[in-house]
C-alpha cells in the first residue's frame, strides 16, 4: 500500500455495517433492568404552571416513578449555554431540566414517567393533570423584540439574548458615496435538522462506585461529559459518555439537551438503567432547530457594479431558551464572513438575538453561513439586476484576487488561501453559460421561464485556533486529537477525540494513516465517541473534524514515521541521517531492497528485544493539534431552473457544485458531502419551513406536512472541483461537509428569481413554494 | 407515537369479521394499516378492540367478467397501480394508487381501507367516483351496493354502517372509445393530494359523448365538475376545447374548499383547472375511436 491512498475513492467502510441494518444505536442498547422515562411536555408555548397531580400515574400499571421539577431541585443545575459571546449584553435565561413555574416553547419538559416499558410510560404521561395558565406568546420575530410583545422572562427586557456588532471600514462614507443602493429584506425561514436518528440516551449508574455511564446521540461525547458533569454533579472521572452509531446530527446533536440530564436524574434515583428515546413529534418540537433570521441588508457601489460597503441588522430568533452553542451562530459564524469572496472595504450589522416562544435554535449544517452567504448572494444578484450586468460579470468584478497565503477582509477574519475567479471560470465553462442565457433567451419567446442562478461562497471551518475560541466566548477548546498505536501485528489502531456520525472518517483516516505509513488502510481501525477509550476532543461540527482532527492525526503518524525511522537505522546499523523513507519501507539511501518495512519494526518496538539506546519501548504516538488559524473552504455553484406560470410550481432541472476543499483525500465521500449538503440547501429554498401559528403550536409538527427534499424532485448533482491547498494544515486539507449547504439555498433562490424577471414579480420568502411563485407572479401582472 | 392499548382480533372469513363487528361496538377494523396504526400512534382514536381483516382470502384479488372489474377490498394500492385489468379497464384508479405516498405505503394500503377512511386528501375516492364504482358492503344482515358517488358523504365520513364491511368494489369493463386519466399536485410532504383531477372521458365519431370529472384534495369529499362534462359533451376534444372546459373547474368546487399550511382555498381554486385539464387529456388521448 502507498501513498496512492490519499486520494483514492475508495468505499466507505461504515457503509455495510448501516446499509445491512447492523449498526448499533442508542435505541438498540438493552441492559438488564432497563427502565422506560418518557417525557411530559408542554402543549402550550407559554403558561404558568399551577398544580401538578401525577397521583394516578404513579399508580399506573408498570409506573416506577414520576418526577418534577420539585424532584430535581438542587439534584440538576440548569441546562447550559456554553458560548458567552462577548461584548453583547449577553443575557442567558435559566433553562430548567424540568420546567419549574413557567412553560416557554410547546415540547418543554414539565414531568418524567419511568415505568417498565414504553408503552406503560407513554400511557401513564396522559394521566398526569397539569393546571397551565396560558399566556400570549411572543412568536413574531419582527416583533418579539418591541415594547407590546409578551415578555418571556422577567428579567430580560425587550426578550434581548444579546446584540452583536461587526464593523470593518467607513461604512457611512461607503453608502454616503456610493452610487447606488441595494436593499432587500430576507427571511431565512426556521429549519428542522431532522436527523434520520431522533434523540435518545440511555444511563446507567453504579451507586456502590458512583460511576455513571451514559450512552447518547450526540457530535461531541467529551463535551456531553463536561457539561453534565457541571449538571449533575457526577465527577468527571466517574462519568462515560459513549456515541454509539449516530444517525445523523446536522448541528442537532451538538447541544446538550434537558432531556438527557431528566434521563441520568431518572437513573441515579431509581438505581436501574433508564433508557430515552424521543418519538419524531418530540424531535421536531424539542430537538433544536436552524437558521431563523430576518435580515434586512443593503449594499452599496459604484455604477460600474463595485461593491463598497454592506450594512445589515439581523434579528436571530433564539427561541424559548440558549441552547448550547447558540450564541455564537447567528454572530461569529455569520457576521465575520460578511465580506464572502469580495473585496468589500466597509462593512457593518448589528445582529439582535431574540427569545420567542418557540423551540431553542441552533447549528443547523453550515450554521451561520448559508445565512451569510445568502445574503451577500442575493444583493450581488440585485445589484446586477439593478445595474442591468450580468451576475457573473459583477461577482467576477469584486473578487479578492489570487492568494496563497493570507487575506484580510474587514471583518478581522485572516482568509487562508483562494482564486475565486477560477472556481467561477470553471463552472461556467462546464455549465457552458452563455450556452444557457442564449437557451433561456430562446425560451422566454417561446412562453417559458427558465433561470439560472449562481452562488460564489467562502465559508469558515476547522473551528478552530483554541486562543480564538476563548477571545470569543466560546466554553471550550478547538484543538483535536489522535492517538496511533501499532500492535506487534502491524496492525494499528487509532483513537480520535472528535467524533464523526455520518462523515466517513473512519474510512477517511484510515487513509490517511495509509498515506502517512505506507500500511493497507485495511489494517488501520479507528475508534471514536467513547470518552473512557478515546483521548479528550472537542466533536465533529463545523466542517472540523479532518481539517482539525485529520491534522493531529497526520502530525501522530509523522511522529511514528520518526520514531520508526530511528529504530529501523538501529537495526540496520546505519545512522539515522542516511535513512530514507518510502511507502512503509525504511532504508539505508541507495538500499531499497534491504529495508525494514513498517511491520517488522511495530513487531520490534513491541517486543523490544534490540531497540537502540533511549528509545521507549512500543509503538505509540499521540498529538493534540490546535490550528494556528481557521481553514476557508469555496466554491461556485449553479442551478438551472424553469418556473411553470401558470401554477407557480418550480422544477430543479440541473444542479452544478464547483467546491474547492483543498486536496481530497477521498473524492467518492466528498462527493457524497457535496449531494447531502446541495439536497439540504435546496430544502431551504424549494421545501423546508418550520410554520409556528400566532399561539406557537408548530403547525408543521411532522413529516406528513414538513417538506424534506426527495430524491425524485432532484437532478443529477454534478460535482466538480479545483485544488488550493490551505498553507497552515499538515495535509492542506479544509472541510466540506457544509459546503453544499451554505452555497445551494442562494444558488437555487436566484435562480427562480431570474426566472420570474420577465414577469415581474416581487421577491419571495423561501420556501419557494407554488402558491407563494404563483402569488408573486399575480403581482406582477397586477392582479 | 405509542398506541394506547387495544384487544385484538384476527378474522379469517367476511362472516367471521362480521360476527366480531357485531360482538365488539366500537372496534376499528384494521387492513393494510395505514390509516388506523397512525391514529393509534397520535392517540385520536383509542378502540378497545381492533379486528383484523387482512388476510381475508376471499376479499383479495381482481377479476374481470361480465362487462365488470371487481377487486377485492384488501388489493394494495401497489397491486392496483401493476394490474393488468385495472390499466386497462380503469387507467385513472391505476394512476391515482402509483401516485399514493411512497412504495412502502402502496406495498400495504389498501384500497378498502382507503376508502373507508375517507380522508380528502386521498386519491382513490376521485378516481372511484369518476369511473362509476359501486362498492360492496357487507353485514350479518346482508349485503348492499352503494354507488361510489354516494357513499362518500364529507370528511371522513362514509356511508358503511359500523356493522358493515366493505369487501369488494366494482367498476364497469372499459368500453369502445372510453379512456381515463388521473393527474395530481402532490403535497411535498405527505404525498397526499393538494388537487387531485380525474376523468373519464368517451369519445365516438371524433365527438366527447360522456365526460366524468371529478375532483378531490381540496374539498371535503369527491366533487364533481357538471359544467366541465357539460361543456364537453358533444366537442371535439381538441387541445383548446379541454382547455376552456376544464376553466369551468372552479366554478363547480362550490364553497367547500379546503387549505392548508402549504395550499390557501384561494390558489387551490385558481389552478385546480390545470390538473382537470391534465386529466382530461390524457383521458382523451386514450379514447381509441
Amino acid at each position: 500500500m502507498s501513498t496512492a491512498m490519499f486520494g483514492s475513492g475508495i468505499r466507505r467502510r461504515e457503509d455495510p455495517r448501516l446499509i445491512t441494518g447492523a449498526a448499533s444505536y442508542t435505541d438498540d442498547l438493552t441492559l438488564p433492568g432497563m427502565l422506560h422515562a418518557a417525557m411530559l411536555r408542554s402543549p402550550h408555548a407559554h403558561a404558568r404552571i399551577g398544580a401538578i397531580d401525577a397521583s394516578r400515574a404513579k399508580s399506573a400499571r408498570g409506573v416506577v416513578a414520576v418526577y418534577t421539577s420539585a424532584d430535581t431541585e438542587g439534584a440538576l443545575q440548569p441546562s447550559p449555554c456554553a458560548w458567552l459571546l462577548p461584548d453583547s449584553d449577553l443575557k442567558i435565561a435559566e433553562y430548567p431540566c424540568l420546567a419549574k413555574d413557567t412553560v416557554r416553547y410547546v415540547g418543554e419538559i414539565v414531568a418524567v414517567v419511568v415505568a417498565e416499558s414504553r408503552y406503560q410510560a407513554y400511557d401513564a404521561l396522559e394521566l398526569i393533570d397539569v393546571d397551565y395558565d396560558p399566556l400570549p406568546a411572543a412568536i413574531d420575530l419582527e416583533q418579539a423584540g418591541g415594547p407590546d410583545a409578551p415578555r418571556l422572562h422577567a428579567e430580560i427586557e425587550g426578550n434581548q439574548a444579546f446584540h452583536w456588532t461587526v464593523s470593518g471600514g467607513d461604512v457611512d462614507a461607503a453608502f454616503a458615496n456610493a452610487d447606488v443602493i441595494v436593499k432587500e429584506r430576507i427571511l431565512q425561514q426556521r429549519l428542522i435538522p431532522t436527523a434520520m436518528e431522533t434523540r435518545s440516551a440511555v444511563a446507567s449508574y453504579t451507586r456502590a462506585s458512583g460511576e455513571l455511564t451514559l450512552w447518547n446521540t450526540t457530535q461531541n461525547p467529551h463535551i456531553v461529559r463536561f457539561l453534565c458533569s457541571l449538571v449533575t454533579g457526577v465527577p468527571e472521572d466517574r462519568l462515560r459518555v459513549v456515541a454509539p452509531e449516530v444517525g445523523g446530527g446536522f448541528g442537532s446533536k451538538i447541544a446538550v439537551y434537558p432531556a438527557d440530564f431528566v434521563t441520568v436524574f431518572c437513573a441515579m434515583k431509581l438505581g436501574s438503567p433508564v433508557k430515552w428515546t424521543e418519538t419524531r413529534s418530540e424531535n421536531y418540537q424539542a430537538t433544536t432547530h436552524g437558521r431563523n433570521h430576518v435580515q434586512d441588508v443593503e449594499l452599496a457601489a459604484t455604477n460600474d457594479g463595485r461593491i463598497t460597503g454592506i450594512r445589515a441588522t439581523v434579528r436571530a430568533g433564539m427561541g424559548a431558551y440558549l441552547s448550547t452553542a447558540a450564541p455564537g451562530i447567528p454572530t461569529i459564524l455569520h457576521g465575520l464572513m460578511l465580506s464572502g469572496v469580495y473585496d468589500i472595504p466597509a462593512i457593518h450589522e448589528e445582529v439582535y438575538g431574540l427569545y420567542t416562544n418557540e423551540t431553542p435554535v441552533e447549528a443547523y449544517r453550515g450554521a451561520g453561513r448559508p445565512e451569510a452567504t445568502f445574503m451577500l448572494e442575493r444583493l450581488v444578484d440585485v445589484l446586477a439586476d439593478k445595474l442591468d450586468m450580468d451576475p457573473a460579470e459583477v461577482r467576477r468584478k469584486n473578487f479578492i484576487p489570487k492568494f496563497d497565503d493570507g487575506h484580510d477582509v474587514a471583518t478581522g477574519l485572516t482568509y487562508d488561501s483562494g482564486d475565486y475567479e477560477q472556481a467561477l471560470d470553471k463552472l461556467l465553462r462546464h455549465a457552458d453559460y452563455a450556452g444557457l442565457r442564449a437557451e433561456q433567451e430562446e425560451a422566454r419567446q417561446q412562453g417559458r421561464y427558465p433561470g439560472i442562478g449562481l452562488s460564489t461562497y467562502v465559508e469558515i471551518c476547522g473551528l478552530g485556533p483554541s486562543q480564538v475560541a476563548g477571545a470569543i466566548g466560546f466554553q471550550g477548546g478547538l484543538w483535536e486529537s489522535a492517538i496511533v498505536r501499532f500492535h506487534p501485528s502491524g496492525k494499528v489502531h487509532v483513537f480520535i477525540g472528535a467524533s464523526p456520525h455520518g462523515q466517513g472518517e473512519e474510512t477517511t483516516f484510515a487513509q490517511i494513516v495509509a498515506a502517512e505509513l505506507g500500511v493497507s488502510p485495511e489494517d488501520v481501525k479507528v475508534v471514536h465517541g467513547d470518552t473512557d477509550n478515546t483521548p479528550m476532543g472537542w466533536g465533529t461540527y463545523g466542517s472540523r473534524t479532518t481539517a482539525v482532527g485529520g491534522a493531529a492525526l497526520a502530525l501522530t503518524a509523522r511522529k511514528i514515521r520518526e520514531k520508526c525511522k530511528v529504530i529501523a537505522a538501529h537495526l540496520l546499523e546505519a545512522a539515522v541521517e542516511d535513512m530514507e523513507y518510502e511507502d512503509g519501507n525504511f532504508f539505508v539511501k541507495g538500499s531499497p531492497d534491504n529495508g525494514k518495512t513498517i511491520q517488522d519494526i511495530a513487531l520490534m518496538a513491541n517486543v523490544s528485544w534490540n531497540m537502540p539506546e533511549g528509545v521507549e519501548s512500543g509503538l505509540e504516538a499521540s498529538t493534540f493539534y490546535d490550528p494556528p488559524n481557521f481553514v476557508f473552504p469555496y466554491g461556485a455553484h449553479l442551478a438551472l431552473v424553469e418556473v411553470d406560470a401558470e401554477t407557480g410550481q418550480v422544477e430543479l432541472k440541473r444542479y452544478i457544485a464547483l467546491d474547492d476543499c483543498g486536496p481530497q483525500i477521498n473524492p467518492t465521500i466528498v462527493a457524497g458531502q457535496v449531494h447531502g449538503g446541495v439536497v439540504q440547501g435546496i430544502g431551504q429554498a424549494l421545501w423546508e419551513e418550520a410554520v409556528y401559528d400566532e399561539d406557537g403550536q408548530l403547525l408543521s409538527g411532522s413529516m406528513l406536512d414538513y417538506a424534506l427534499p426527495r430524491a425524485d424532485k432532484l437532478p443529477e448533482i454534478e460535482v466538480l472541483s479545483t485544488v488550493t491547498p490551505s498553507p497552515h494544515h499538515p495535509l492542506g486539507v479544509k472541510g466540506i461537509g457544509e459546503a453544499g449547504t451554505i452555497a445551494s439555498t442562494a444558488a437555487v433562490y436566484n435562480a427562480v428569481m431570474d426566472a420570474l424577471k420577465p414577469l415581474n414579480a416581487p421577491a419571495v420568502d423561501m420556501p419557494f413554494t407554488p402558491e407563494r411563485v404563483w402569488r408573486a407572479i399575480q403581482k406582477g401582472k397586477g392582479n | 407515537m405509542f398506541a394506547p392499548e387495544f384487544s385484538y382480533h384476527r378474522a379469517s372469513s367476511i362472516a367471521e369479521a362480521g360476527r366480531l363487528l357485531a360482538e365488539h361496538p366500537g372496534a376499528k377494523v384494521l387492513a393494510g394499516g395505514h390509516s388506523l396504526i397512525p391514529i393509534l400512534k397520535l392517540r385520536l382514536a383509542a378502540p378497545a378492540v381492533v379486528i383484523d381483516i387482512g388476510r381475508i382470502p376471499e376479499m383479495k384479488g381482481i377479476a374481470a367478467g361480465n362487462g365488470t372489474v371487481t377487486i377485492g377490498a384488501l388489493t394494495t394500492h401497489a397491486e392496483l397501480a401493476s394490474s393488468e385489468i385495472v390499466r386497462a379497464n380503469a387507467r385513472a384508479l391505476a394512476e391515482a394508487a402509483a401516485q399514493i405516498g411512497d412504495p412502502a405505503v402502496r406495498n400495504r394500503g389498501t384500497i378498502g381501507g382507503n376508502v373507508a377512511h375517507a380522508d380528502p386528501a386521498s386519491d382513490l375516492p376521485q378516481a372511484l367516483v369518476a369511473l362509476g364504482a359501486t362498492f360492496r358492503l357487507t353485514s350479518p344482515e346482508g349485503a348492499r351496493s352503494v354507488a361510489a358517488e354516494d357513499f362518500f358523504e364529507g370528511l371522513m365520513t362514509t356511508s358503511l354502517r359500523e356493522d358493515e364491511l366493505l369487501t369488494s368494489i366494482e367498476l364497469p369493463a372499459a368500453g369502445p372509445g372510453r379512456g381515463s386519466a388521473y393527474a395530481k399536485l402532490a403535497h411535498p410532504a405527505s404525498r397526499y393530494a393538494v388537487i387531485g383531477a380525474a376523468a373519464s372521458v368517451t369519445v365516438a365519431g371524433g365527438k366527447c359523448t360522456a365526460a366524468s370529472v371529478v375532483l378531490g384534495g381540496l374539498t371535503s369529499r369527491p366533487t364533481r365538475a357538471p359544467s366541465v362534462e357539460a361543456s364537453l359533451v358533444g366537442q371535439t376534444p381538441s387541445e383548446a376545447v379541454i382547455a376552456a372546459a376544464a376553466k369551468n373547474a372552479a366554478g363547480d368546487l362550490g364553497d367547500d374548499l379546503m387549505g392548508d399550511i402549504y395550499a390557501s382555498e384561494e390558489y387551490r381554486k385558481a389552478v385546480a383547472h390545470v390538473w382537470v385539464r391534465r386529466a382530461l387529456a390524457a383521458a382523451a388521448a386514450r379514447c381509441a375511436g
